[in-house]
């Protein structure tokens, strides 16, 4: 009988009475059922061949996408299309990388690039706050949340640059009128993201909650609002790509004199017919829009990996 | 002394062991639940489902109370309805303005937090001032014998231990009576039993009422100072046992085998009355 109910790999140690948990060598006994064998041992991340085969791993597909689209572009280039390769209006990519480094050089596009940002930044945070006080009023009031759910997701349909006009009357040709569009089309991924976590907190850590005695705003701050993170993370992640959107088209429509932007490097590629400037931004525009989705997803795998809803190895 | 010493037939044991002297409230030093002819019913008119009909229960002060039965019993609304979580439909609770802590099958910790963290949450809950958490902190994970895995998060804990840190959290709540709602079901059976040993010396120390729910007779057998059988859908109170605390039990000694099959005869025989 006594057999029978010495722990797994406690190796034949007489089984520890209830009393005796003191005396030395009980703790590993007592705490180690069978299910002990659940936890994995810590894998070691130090040996410098595993960093380097990690690194590798998170490299390759990135060189291999640029070397992609590099090779499109040089394919692109020789098969002369229109003739326009003879015209000298299409330029391979070396011609092309060359015009991009020569813009870095130079002090406009810099200058272009902090604007561009820092109106980004200006308006995703707008959004976030604006959208972040709905979502969280929103999903504390359900006969609200029943009236709004319909207008938040149907302007979330509405392609936000249908709303220049409507904002460039308002606000006049100004930075107001971009911000305007970008919190309209951010704010609504942003409150969805929190009404979506508000919603699926589960009910069992609710019910938890509740008889450890949280209430009201204790309940929001130790356990909703916790449990609504990752959803409200990849609101906040898609509210981005909306306000970058957003932002881009509105350089391209709201030309403001004196506000250089890479919105206005672009139009006056255009104006120039200068397909290779032109690229050259769009290369600069789409390296920002990369950056800033990889320091999303690097938050959003952390969180997730805290809360061991991420196994090892597993794609995000 | 323990029944098994004397070499009795399994049966004769098994009456031993259900047959004690049939123990006063008085015993236990007063009441520390009574449930008087509660009832819950979920919807209305033809579709109702009665989930627990009239039933009548007390836990004595330092009792452990287990509640066997089959599914669809009423178990789990009962506990609820003790926790304060749902309302009777009739009938009334009274916990005498005892604090009442509830655990689950699924620990149901919050995956954003430490251990120690989770432990912690529920004193801060209580307003317990900054100072004395910490240290309070320490010896409940102490006492559930997970002192060095504060730091972990629930995820990096096997099954048992993540049940240790609910009851080391339910016993935060600094409460005198905790309710269980299967709280071992999903665990292997060397974990299980791991478990019952420590529920037992916890709740000795600390003169816990305990009100235990399971499908296991074993377990209740092993466990409880009182078996209680409901019968399903309703959920009624059919029989009860005094399982007379003679000395320490095994889950699978004869003696409890024998009283387990006694019990489980007599609920499947209220089983087939009932289809």
């Amino acid at each position: 009988m006594a057999s029978t109910r010495t722990p797994a790999g406690a190796g034949g140690r007489p089984p520890a009475a209830p009393s005796d948990a003191t005396q030395p060598g009980a703790e590993a006994s007592a705490i180690a059922g069978l299910d002990s064998l659940e936890i994995g041992l810590p894998s070691s991340g130090t040996e410098p061949g595993r960093i380097a085969r990690k690194a590798w791993s998170a490299t390759w597909p990135k060189l291999l996408a640029i070397a992609l689209v590099l090779g499109a572009w040089q394919l692109f280039y020789l098969s002369n299309f229109h003739g326009d390769t003879t015209s000298g209006l299409i330029k391979g990519p070396g011609a092309g990388l060359a015009n991009l480094w020569d813009q870095l050089q130079h002090a406009q596009l810099w200058q272009a690039i902090g604007t561009t940002v820092q109106t980004a930044v200006i308006g995703f945070l707008l959004a976030t706050a604006i959208g972040s006080a709905i979502g969280a009023i929103v999903s504390r009031i359900p006969p609200l949340r029943a009236a709004t759910g319909s207008i938040i997701s149907g302007l979330q349909t509405m392609p936000s640059i249908a709303w220049f006009p409507f904002a460039i009357i308002l606000f006049g040709t100004s930075v107001r009128a971009i911000l305007f569009v970008m919190v309209l089309g951010a704010a609504p991924s942003v409150a969805n993201g929190l009404i979506t976590g508000v919603d699926y907190t589960p009910p069992l850590l609710l019910r938890a909650g509740r008889t450890m005695g949280l209430r009201g705003v204790a309940l929001y701050r130790h356990l909703i609002l916790p449990a609504s993170l990752p959803a409200y993370l990849a609101g906040l992640k898609q509210g981005w790509a909306f306000a970058w959107r957003s932002l881009m088209a509105g350089e391209l429509l709201v030309i403001i004199i004196g506000h250089l932007s890479l919105g206005i490097l672009l139009n006056n590629a255009q104006d120039q017919q200068d397909l290779t400037g032109a690229i050259s931004i769009m290369i600069v525009i789409l390296v920002i829009g990369i950056v800033v989705d990889a320091i999303f997803t690097k938050a959003d795998r952390a969180v997730r990996t805290r809360r061991g809803l991420l196994t090892d190895g597993q794609p995000a | 002394m323990n029944v098994l010493q004397r070499g009795a037939p399994a049966d004769r044991q098994a009456k031993a062991l259900l047959n004690g002297q049939r123990r006063d409230m008085a015993d236990w030093g007063g009441t520390a639940i009574r449930l008087t002819d509660i009832s819950k019913v979920y919807g209305r008119g033809q579709g109702a489902v009665h989930a627990v009909d009239r039933l009548s229960l007390t836990v004595g002060s330092g009792e452990f109370v287990c509640i066997v039965g089959a599914s669809g019993c009423g178990k789990s609304t009962l506990l609820s309805m003790v926790a304060g979580l749902d309302a009777p439909t009739a009938g009334s609770i009274d916990t005498h303005g005892r604090r009442v802590a509830i655990m689950f099958q699924e620990p149901a910790l919050f995956p954003w937090l430490t251990a120690g963290r989770n432990v912690d949450l529920a004193l801060r809950a209580l307003r317990v001032p900054k100072e004395q958490r910490d240290r309070r902190v320490a010896e409940l994970l102490e006492t559930v014998h997970l002192a060095e895995f504060a730091g972990k998060r629930p995820h990096e804990l096997s099954g048992g231990m993540r049940q240790r840190v609910a009851l080391a959290r339910a016993l935060a709540q600094d409460a005198d009576v905790l309710l269980m709602d299967e709280p071992f079901g999903a665990l292997d059976a060397m974990t299980r039993d791991l478990l019952h040993d420590e529920l037992e010396r916890i709740c000795a120390e600390r003169r816990l009422s305990v009100l235990f729910v399971t499908h296991n007779v074993r377990e209740a057998v092993r466990l409880g100072d009182r078996v209680v059988l409901l019968s399903s859908r309703p959920g009624r109170v059919i029989e009860e046992y005094d399982v007379p605390r003679t000395g320490p039990r095994r889950i699978d000694s004869a003696s409890v085998a024998g009283a387990a099959s006694m019990i489980t005869d007599r609920l499947r025989e209220e089983m087939r009355r009932h289809g």
